[in-house]
C-alpha cells in the first residue's frame, strides 16, 4: 500500500486523462500494485479464471443472439441453423454450451476454497454474501439459458422448474401463470426467458465488480487465514499473481478446449437435441449437472413444499454462513475436526449430485436424503457447535514467517530476502 | 531469477538499465503471441456474422423470360433486391446504340452491358442512394431516356440502365448472369 500515491505514467497522453479521470491510477493500484499474500496457493486462480469465462459467455452469447430467433416455431431450427450453416456457428454455440458448465466448475471450486479457508469469515461477510447472490442469478442465468434452443429437456425443464412456484400456498398458481405469460410453457415463456438471459450476464457483470471492490477493501484471504501484516507477507499483483493466475488460466483453458473439440456434448443431455414436444414428457427428467446437488434435495424431501423450501433454503443457508461458523479461526490447516467434516460435505455434495441423476427410487431416494440431512446438519448444527468445542492449532505469528520456516510449501523462498527489505 | 526479485517500479517494468533487450524481446515476443491469439480467437466471432451456408445456398436463381413479351418488364427478386428484366423493343434498343460514349457520364457500350440486345438486364437500385427507380410498367414515368426515373433524387436512366441526368454517379449494375437456354437465364 506504500505506492497507493498518484503514480506519473510515462505516456503524456495517459497523464492528461489520468488527471481528469483517475482510470490508470485506479488500474495501477488494484492490479499492478494492490498486495496480495504471498502464500496464495493455485487454487485463488479460480476467481480469475471464473470472470473470464464470464467474459467468454458474454462474448459468444452476444454473437450467438445475432442468428437466434426467439420464437417456439423457430428455435430449434435456428439453434440448428447456427449449429450447420452459420459460420463457425457449431465453434461460437459449443464454446457457449460448455462454457456454462466450465464457469460453474470454475465457481463451485471457488466456493468450496472459500469454504476451506474460511474466506467467509469477518471482515468478508459482505464479499461472500456477493458471491451467493452471483451464484443465485448464475443459476437461473444458465436455466433460462437452457431453455433457449426448445428441444424437450429445455420444454420440460422449464415447465418443472416453473412449477417448484406452484408449491407456495395461495400465491403459487398466480405467480407460476406470470412466469408462464399464459397456461403453460410456450412462445411468452420463450420470449421472456431470452430477454432475460440476454440481461442478467451484464447484472452479473456489475455483480461481479461489486464483489471485486469488496475484496480489494480487506485484501483476498490466504491459505493460512491470518491477515497480512505488512509488505513482508505480501507480494504485488503484477507480475506475481497476474502470471501465476495467467497460468493457471492456460491449463484450465486447455481442459475447456478438450471438451469443446472432442466431446462437446458430452456435458449435455441428448434428447435436447429433440424439438420441445408439449404432449409428451421425456422417461427421466435431469436438470444440468451443475444443478443435481439441488435437485436432488429437492426431490428428497417428501413433500412438495417441503422440498422447494429445502433446495432454496439449502442457498439461502450460505448467505448466513459468516455468523453460522463461530469459530475465530478461518483456515482449515489448523482446525483439525472442522477440516475432516469440511470432506465430509465435499463428498456429501457429490454424492447429492451423482443422487440427482439417479431416479428418485430405491437405494437413490435413501442416500439422497442421508445426503440432504447432512447438508443441513453440517452448516445448522455441527459449524455453531464445533466452533465452541474445537481446539485449534496455534496460529502461526505471521505468513512470512510461516513461509521461511518451509511451514507452506510457497515456492517464494528464493525471492523472500529482498522483499523483506522492500 | 535475479531480476524477479526488484520489486516492479512505477510503470509494472523491471528496473531498467541490465539486461534490458532480453526483457525487451519476452515483453515483444509475448506480445506478437497475444495478438496473433486474439486474431486468431476474434477471426470465428468476426466470420459468423459473414452470410451463412443456408443464404449462400439461394444466392443464384433460375429466371424463364418466356412469358415476358416484347416492350414489357419484370422484376424478380435476387439476394434480396430487385432485378430489373426489361425486353426491349428496336426502337429502345437502338437508342441504347447510338449513344455518344464521351457524353455519358459512366461509359459503358450497350454491347458491354448485354449478353442478347433483346434482353437488358440490371438490378433495380439507384446507384444514388439505394431507391427503386420507376420505369417497370408502362404507365410508370421512364425519365428523359426511356429507361428509368428514380423519384427520390430525379436521376435519369436509359435504355441500357446508364446514368444519364440526375444526383446519381454510375450505372444501374449488370448482376452475374448466364443464359441457360433460348428464354431461360441464371442470375448469380
Amino acid at each position: 500500500m506504500a505506492q497507493a500515491q498518484a503514480t506519473k505514467f510515462k505516456n503524456p497522453l495517459v497523464n492528461w486523462i489520468d488527471s481528469r479521470l483517475p482510470i490508470f491510477t485506479m488500474l495501477d493500484h488494484e492490479y499492478n500494485h494492490y498486495p496480495m499474500p504471498r502464500n496464495v496457493n493455485y487454487l485463488w486462480a479460480f476467481g480469475a479464471i471464473a470472470g473470464i469465462m464470464l467474459v467468454i459467455m458474454i462474448a459468444t452469447g452476444l454473437f450467438l443472439a445475432m442468428q437466434y430467433s426467439s420464437h417456439t416455431s423457430l428455435a430449434f431450427d435456428s439453434v440448428e441453423r447456427i449449429m450447420r450453416d452459420v459460420n463457425y456457428g457449431w465453434l461460437l454455440r459449443y464454446v457457449h454450451a460448455n462454457g456454462a458448465s466450465m464457469f460453474f466448475i470454475a465457481v463451485y471450486i471457488h466456493m468450496f476454497r472459500g469454504l476451506y479457508y474460511g474466506s467467509y469469515k469477518a471482515p468478508r461477510e459482505i464479499l461472500w454474501i456477493l458471491g451467493v447472490i452471483i451464484f443465485l442469478v448464475m443459476m437461473g442465468t444458465a436455466f433460462m439459458g437452457y431453455v433457449l434452443p426448445w428441444g424437450q429437456m429445455s420444454f420440460w425443464g422449464a415447465t418443472v422448474i416453473t412449477n417448484l412456484f406452484s408449491a407456495f400456498p395461495i400465491v403459487g398458481d398466480p405467480i407460476v401463470t406470470l412466469l408462464w405469460g399464459g397456461f403453460s410453457v410456450d412462445n411468452p415463456t420463450l420470449n421472456r426467458f431470452f430477454a432475460l438471459h440476454f440481461l442478467l450476464p451484464f447484472v452479473l457483470l456489475g455483480l461481479v465488480i461489486l464483489h471485486t471492490a469488496a475484496l480489494h477493501v480487506c485484501g483476498s484471504n490466504n491459505p493460512l487465514g491470518i491477515d497480512a501484516k505488512g509488505p513482508q507477507d505480501t507480494v504485488p499483483f503484477n507480475p506475481y499473481v497476474t502470471v501465476k493466475d495467467g497460468f493457471a488460466v492456460v491449463i484450465f483453458m486447455i481442459v475447456y478446449a478438450a471438451f469443446v473439440f472432442f466431446m462437446p456434448n458430452y456435458m449435455g443431455h441428448p434428447d435436447n437435441y429433440i424439438p420441445a414436444n408439449p404432449l409428451v414428457t421425456p422417461a427421466h427428467i435431469v436438470p444440468e449437472w451443475y444443478f443435481l446437488p439441488f435437485y436432488a434435495i429437492l426431490r428428497a424431501i417428501p413433500d412438495k413444499l417441503g422440498g422447494v423450501i429445502a433446495m432454496f433454503g439449502s442457498i439461502a443457508l450460505l448467505m448466513a454462513l459468516p455468523w453460522l461458523d463461530t469459530s475465530k479461526v478461518r483456515s482449515c490447516k489448523f482446525r483439525p475436526i472442522y477440516r475432516q467434516f469440511f470432506w465430509i460435505l465435499a463428498i456429501d455434495a457429490l454424492v447429492l449430485g451423482y443422487a440427482g441423476a439417479m431416479p428418485a427410487e430405491g437405494a437413490w431416494l435413501i442416500i439422497a436424503r442421508v445426503g440432504t440431512f447432512y447438508y443441513f446438519f453440517h452448516f445448522l448444527v455441527l459449524l455453531p457447535v464445533l466452533g465452541k468445542l474445537e481446539r485449534p492449532r496455534p496460529l502461526p505469528n505471521s505468513i512470512s514467517e510461516s513461509v521461511l520456516k518451509g511451514g507452506g510449501r510457497v515456492a517464494a523462498g528464493a525471492a523472500a530476502k529482498p522483499m523483506e527489505k522492500a | 531469477m535475479a531480476q524477479t526479485t526488484h520489486p516492479p517500479g512505477p510503470g509494472g517494468h523491471a528496473a531498467s538499465g541490465d539486461g534490458s533487450t532480453r526483457r525487451d524481446f519476452l515483453y515483444l515476443a509475448t506480445g506478437a503471441v497475444g495478438v496473433v491469439g486474439a486474431a486468431s480467437a476474434a477471426w470465428p466471432f468476426i466470420d459468423s456474422m459473414n452470410p451463412a451456408r443456408d443464404t449462400l445456398a439461394l444466392a443464384s436463381i433460375d429466371v424463364d423470360l418466356a412469358p415476358v413479351a416484347e416492350g414489357q418488364a419484370i422484376t424478380v427478386t435476387w439476394r434480396g433486391k430487385p432485378v430489373f428484366v426489361r425486353h426491349r423493343t428496336a426502337k429502345e434498343i437502338e437508342e441504347a446504340k447510338t449513344v455518344n460514349l464521351a457524353d455519358l457520364r459512366d461509359p459503358a457500350a450497350d454491347d458491354a452491358r448485354v449478353k442478347k440486345p433483346e434482353w437488358l438486364i440490371v438490378i433495380g437500385i439507384c446507384t444514388h442512394l439505394g431507391c427503386v427507380p420507376l420505369g417497370q410498367k408502362v404507365t410508370d414515368p421512364r425519365g428523359d431516356f426511356d429507361g428509368w426515373f428514380c423519384p427520390c433524387h430525379g436521376s435519369h436512366y436509359d435504355t441500357a440502365g446508364r446514368i444519364r441526368k440526375g444526383p446519381a454517379p454510375a450505372n444501374l449494375v449488370v448482376p452475374t448472369y448466364a443464359f441457360t437456354g433460348d428464354t431461360k437465364i441464371r442470375l448469380g
